[in-house]
């Protein structure tokens, strides 16, 4: 096997040109793998060298992180903790903290884990993954477009995600992710749930946005709940009904983590607490953020 | 918390026992330089790979070597040909078995070839290339798959002991174990509340940190060294010899630090094949677990089946108890039913009782020892209809158990009087702390249990020497787990009047000490410490010895106080363990002296908890608030690590309770082999360990030593169940209570 | 397969190894340079018993592919102690009687030496999650949190 450490995207892609060759960001995932039995690549590819992988940008409409930034760079980060709360929990919950100064949001989703803690958090914020392609160039997709089933991706052979992109939020807009493991910690979601609410003066949702880790083969967005909670002011009745809406969406799977019962019954659940704390945020955030 | 934090109160009339000195191999193991079973390194070392059957039940049809052993940097390749066809007892044909694997694959991981090679990389590319032809049969995962008529059977002479008539069929069930007293139908009839149940436990594993490890090195005349990180490197050398075919004295067992056992390192997985492969390349071989390894091919403690009835008076009296118990055992027969059986019921003083354990065969891991192995599931059964007897009586739980606690002369249920114990003390304990006075708020629940361990004694070598300069050195050959070092130095210098710090204690091997049985059973403080308080006594009756020689008194005149020998009318100015060692050439040469014992005296224990949690109730989700454990130790020698043995072992009972579980496919194939998936409590998940150290002294122990390590993890299984119930009032009958499990028992009222 | 050279800093010492592309840093460590004091309990990132401080964050080894560790600086358990002058958090530990067998204790040093650089007054509970990631099987975490809380307070007062 070979190792490479490109400094550049180009030289990247180049790299990638040659048949079974890997790019890894932590390797939190890759190596447990290899240990695990999965084939080995011919070539290992260390996209961490390159500086755009590893970089946190805010203009004046959108952050852009790059896809292996350690998720420690992210819970350090005080305005990216102050624009999108949820999503940075959602990455800070990616294994302990050695783990999260490897583990990156471009990991997370290209693992494609169903139960990917940061991708729910990603798609509730209408984040897009920009990719580099095999021929030079680069293509934008939503990141609810990248994973296509566990462990399998859209990404084409030679390409790979070099960051994530994020428009900041509007006024009065708050996110929050909730997940339930045993543990406290060191565990992966058996449910995930994401939202993100925006709140006009008065207090009544205008945008939402659900969605749900563990629960299907991908990541759910459940536009069913979104419609509940538009309109509403987050009362019970509307909690209930984006509850009720995300536990239907749910496709799950008996497994070793959990039950098909359990993770639609407690999707429902974490759906509503998550829009709960999303709305006190998006309160809290009574002028703009920006 | 303890009410042994000052030494004054717990020990009376001692200078070092029960003080709290920093462990004498603390500074290597905090600086990285303590070296365990995977640190060793040799010059020409060759790297092991074993090749695990991929299988939970299989005939091995063949296996074929030959393109390993032609494979890059392969310098040997063993199988089970190549160690002797099984002989003498069932329990040791039946280790060679397990150890490595000849007419059939019994369980997923079972050992079936083994190489070694220059490098890692190698001999698994080489194991991987071994090709084996498997005929898989069927296989039986559970006591009842393994108990149902017409089962697949695993052994097919396996023919159930302890039963009468002697089955003339095999079975799955290798023995029955049966304790009895008085009349069963006549104490249930006695009863005003009866409570009865079905309850399960899932195979959980020690979970040691430290990966098993050995490292071999066979020298062509045939002398063997052997490093490993075991509990008992005595038991490591006679166990590897049966497997081996040798004699035991071939055999030199050099003991690593050991990187935590709890009863899963007392038995032989590694070493045999790191001895036979370098015996064949004629180089030594390293051979160390992964933690994959370790799940699937060592000892968990057994899965279980328990039906239990207990028969009470409207005053809490119990006056009758029947269980019905089946002990997964693995592959092989041994699991600790027996144990189980005796400890059900140990604490209470029941007239009327009928206990059955059943040792059963399954397509699993031969099960190990793990703390006070066998009693926390018996226990978890007991303890859990105790408190439903309680919540119907409307009796407090610590109540219900002071009137029928056991106490000094009642006769236990398996058999013997017990001396003085305990078992009163912490409950009285548990009942006066202010932690079972707080007030509990919504979903919120409190959880009672008691345990019972007997402890064990053994055999125990020490030896003693004191240096020229009258320091001393403590030989012992029971390897330091968890901080027995100190223990021995501080009963060392108690016994000489010297300065714990002037104590070396040492952990020698197989040729530098007498036989030690294994760190285990709570045994070594007890009984190890009692080898080095005899041979402590020898040295001083010879250092009064010489100093009568060098006064020309009688010995009558000396005595040994404070470190140094003085006259008793004070006639002659003292003489230091430093003086009378520069003067040994004079005496009669060097001081020393070795002891060994079997220990007698052993005093059992027995540990009260109450535990504080908060279920979400939407999510089944468990949140432990405070835990409070008393137990009776004894006597502390040094109390940091009594507490710690408390602390760890109510730890591992919690995660028992909660999350922890072996995991199997529909193939027999575990799927949670890796600390990810198989959730051993993390720091966060806990809260502080209130602790008590009950001190009621142990008669048959110089110091009142009773052992503490196991006992702590027998009740928080049921303190957990007990309190869940007390906060969602669901009363779930089997571990773990994962959150899928108290939810599901929480919306679906009936179950 | 060549293999591949890699230069680094450990415990303030430049050194050099070889290492396969695929190789773990922590194999690296023990095998190469005999920094045996990093342990392997698991080698898939669930124990913490490889950690290490590595450009002064803090990693498992085990997660790490050698050739990674090109032109780090790293530090290691062995490199916690200034000689015999032990850290305050190795201290606690001894005088707290945070560890039994010993195993998990070096990982839990670097892990906690990590927590008190950018955190010099932690919480009960941000001292649990912040060593959520080390398994202890030993102590059931009291002794260590205990000791890692007396440390922090010492090192408070020291720099006060």
């Amino acid at each position: 096997m070979k190792y490479f450490a490109p400094s550049t995207v180009e030289e990247a892609a180049g790299l990638l040109a040659q048949p079974n060759t890997k790019v890894f960001a932590g390797a939190t995932d890759v190596i447990p793998q290899i240990r695990a039995g999965r084939p080995e690549p011919d070539a290992l590819v260390d996209l961490k060298k390159i500086d755009r992988l590893v970089s946190v940008q805010r203009t004046d409409a959108t952050w852009v992180i790059g896809a292996a930034t350690p998720t420690t760079r992210l819970t350090g980060n005080a305005e990216l903790v102050a624009e999108f709360p949820g999503l940075v929990e959602a990455a800070g919950l990616i294994g302990s903290d050695q783990v999260q100064s490897r583990s990156s949001l471009g990991g997370n989703l290209c693992n494609a884990s169903p139960a990917a803690d940061s991708v729910p958090a990603m798609v509730i914020n209408s984040a897009r993954a920009v990719i580099a392609t095999a021929n030079g160039g680069t293509r934008t997709v939503a990141v609810e477009d990248v994973p296509v089933g566990p462990g399998r991706t859209t990404l084409a052979p030679g390409e790979f995600v070099v960051e994530i992109e994020i428009d900041r939020p509007p006024a009065r807009t708050g996110d929050a992710y909730l997940r339930l493991t045993p543990r406290t910690e060191m565990d992966i979601a058996v449910v995930g749930a994401g939202v993100r609410v925006t709140l006009d003066e008065s207090g009544t949702v205008t945008d939402a946005r659900v969605a749900l880790g563990a629960v299907a083969p991908t990541v759910v967005r459940v536009t069913a709940a979104e419609a509940a909670l538009i309109g509403s002011k987050l009362d019970d009745v509307a909690l209930a009904a984006a509850a009720a809406a995300a536990s239907a969406a749910c496709n799950p799977i008996d497994d070793k983590r959990g039950t098909i019962a359990y993770r639609t019954h407690v999707a429902g659940v974490l759906t509503r607490r998550a829009a709960v704390i999303a709305g006190q945020r998006a309160a809290e955030k009574n002028g703009a953020s920006r | 918390m303890t009410i042994a934090e000052d030494p004054a109160t717990t020990s009376p009339g001692y200078k070092w026992v029960g003080t709290r000195m920093i462990r004498p191999d603390g500074f290597e193991k905090v600086t990285g330089r303590a070296r365990f079973g995977a640190d060793i390194k040799l010059n020409g070392m060759l790297y092991g790979h074993v090749l695990r059957s991929p299988h939970a039940h299989a005939t091995i049809v063949s296996i074929d070597t030959s393109e390993a052993e032609k494979m890059a940097g392969v310098r040997a390749v063993i199988t089970g040909a190549d160690f002797p066809d099984p002989s003498g007892p069932a329990g040791d044909q039946d280790l060679q078995r397990n150890v490595i694997a000849r007419e059939k694959a019994l369980y997923e991981g079972h050992t079936i070839a083994a190489v070694a090679a220059q490098t890692r990389a190698q001999a698994k590319a080489a194991a991987e290339a071994i090709k084996v032809v498997y005929e898989v049969l069927p296989h039986v995962m559970s006591v009842d798959e393994a108990m149902a008529p017409g089962a697949p059977l695993l052994h097919p002479k396996l023919m159930t002991k302890g039963v009468d008539p002697a089955p003339t069929e095999p079975s799955n069930v290798a023995s029955r174990a049966v304790y009895q007293g008085g009349d069963l139908d006549l104490g249930f009839a006695e009863s005003d509340v009866v409570v009865e149940g079905t309850f399960t436990t899932k195979p959980v594993h020690q979970g040691y940190i430290e990966p098993h490890a050995a490292v071999a090195d066979t020298t062509p005349n045939g002398r063997t060294t052997l490093w490993c990180s075991s509990q008992g490197h005595f038991t490591m050398r006679s166990l590897s010899a049966k497997v081996l075919g040798w004699e035991p004295s071939k055999l030199k067992v050099i003991p690593a630090e050991i990187g935590g056992g709890f009863g899963g390192k007392t038995t032989i997985y590694l070493e045999p094949l790191a001895v036979r492969l370098s015996q064949k390349a004629g180089r030594p071989v390293k051979l160390v677990m992964s933690r994959d390894e370790v799940f699937r091919a060592t000892g968990p403690a057994s899965g279980t089946k328990i039906v239990g009835k207990l028969g009470f008076k409207n005053d809490g009296t119990m006056v009758a108890g029947e269980l019905w118990m089946a002990y997964e055992a693995g592959a092989f027969a041994g699991s600790p039913a027996g144990a189980g059986s005796m400890t059900a019921l140990a604490p209470y003083t029941v007239p009327n009782f009928l206990i059955e354990g059943f040792d059963v065969v399954v397509n699993k891991p031969k099960v190990a020892a793990y703390r006070a192995p066998g009693a926390p599931m018996s226990s978890f059964a007991v303890e859990s209809l105790i408190d439903e007897a309680a919540k119907k009586l409307g009796i407090d739980p610590i109540d219900i158990r002071l009137k029928n606690a056991v106490t000094e002369g009642c006769t236990a249920t398996y058999g013997p009087k017990f001396p003085r114990i305990g078992f009163v003390e912490t409950l009285e304990a548990i009942k006066n702390h202010p932690n079972y006075q707080i007030p509990l708020g919504p979903n919120q629940g409190r959880g009672v249990a008691s345990g019972f361990w007997f402890n064990a004694g053994l055999n125990s070598s020490a030896t003693v020497h004191v240096n020229e300069d009258g320091n001393v050195i403590v030989v012992t050959g029971s390897p330091d787990i968890g901080g027995s070092r100190a223990s021995m130095a501080l009963m060392a210098a108690e016994e000489f009047g010297i300065d714990a710090a002037r104590i070396q204690p040492v952990v020698g091997d197989t040729e530098s000490v007498g036989y030690n049985d294994q760190t285990g059973g709570s045994r070594t403080t007890l009984a190890t410490g009692a080898a080095v308080i005899e041979a402590c006594r020898k040295v001083i009756a010879d250092l009064r010895g010489r100093a009568a020689k060098q006064w020309d008194v009688a010995l009558e005149k000396v005595e040994w106080v404070d470190g140094q020998a003085q006259h008793v009318e004070g006639t002659q100015p003292p003489l230091s363990l430093a003086d009378l060692a520069r003067g040994w050439n004079r005496t009669g040469g060097p001081l020393t002296a070795s002891a060994a014992l079997n220990a007698r005296g052993v005093g059992s224990a027995f540990s009260t908890q109450v535990v504080d949690l908060e279920i979400d109730p939407d999510t089944g989700h468990v949140t432990v608030l405070r835990y409070l454990t008393a137990q009776d130790a004894g006597r502390a020698i040094h109390p940091s690590y009594v507490e710690g043995q408390l602390q760890g072992g109510v730890v591992q009972g919690i995660g028992w309770a909660l999350n922890e579980e072996y995991i199997f496919d529909r193939n027999g194939k575990m799927e949670n082999p890796g600390f990810l998936d198989y959730r051993i409590p993390v720091a966060s998940d806990m809260p502080m360990i209130d602790t008590i150290v009950v001190e009621v002294p142990n008669p048959g122990h110089p110091y009142g030593v009773r052992g503490v390590g196991e006992v702590g993890i027998v009740p928080p299984l049921a303190a957990v169940a007990n309190a869940v119930d007390d906060a969602v009032s669901r009363r779930i009958r089997d571990l773990p209570l994962s959150p899928v499990r108290i939810l599901d028992a929480i919306l679906n009222k009936d179950s | 397969m060549s293999r591949i050279q890699v230069s680094c800093t450990v415990n303030g010492d430049s050194v050099d190894f070889l290492c396969d592309a695929d190789g773990s840093l922590l194999n690296a460590l023990r095998d190469e340079l005999g920094l045996t004091g990093i342990k392997e309990g698991c080698g898939t990132g669930d124990c913490g018993a490889c950690s290490i401080l590595m450009d002064d964050e803090l990693n498992c080894a085990c997660l790490i592919f050698a050739p990674e560790a090109t032109g780090t600086t790293i530090t290691t358990v062995e490199g916690l102690a200034d000689g015999d002058h032990l850290t305050p958090l190795q201290e606690c530990f001894l005088e707290g009687a945070a560890l039994q067998c010993g195993i998990c204790t070096p990982g839990f040093l670097v892990a906690a030496t990590a927590l008190l650089q950018h955190n010099p007054n932690p919480t009960e509970t941000e001292i649990r999650y912040a060593l959520a990631g080390n398994l202890c099987r030993c102590t059931g975490y009291d002794k260590i949190v205990r000791a890692v809380r007396e440390a922090a307070a010492q090192m408070r007062e020291a720099s006060a």
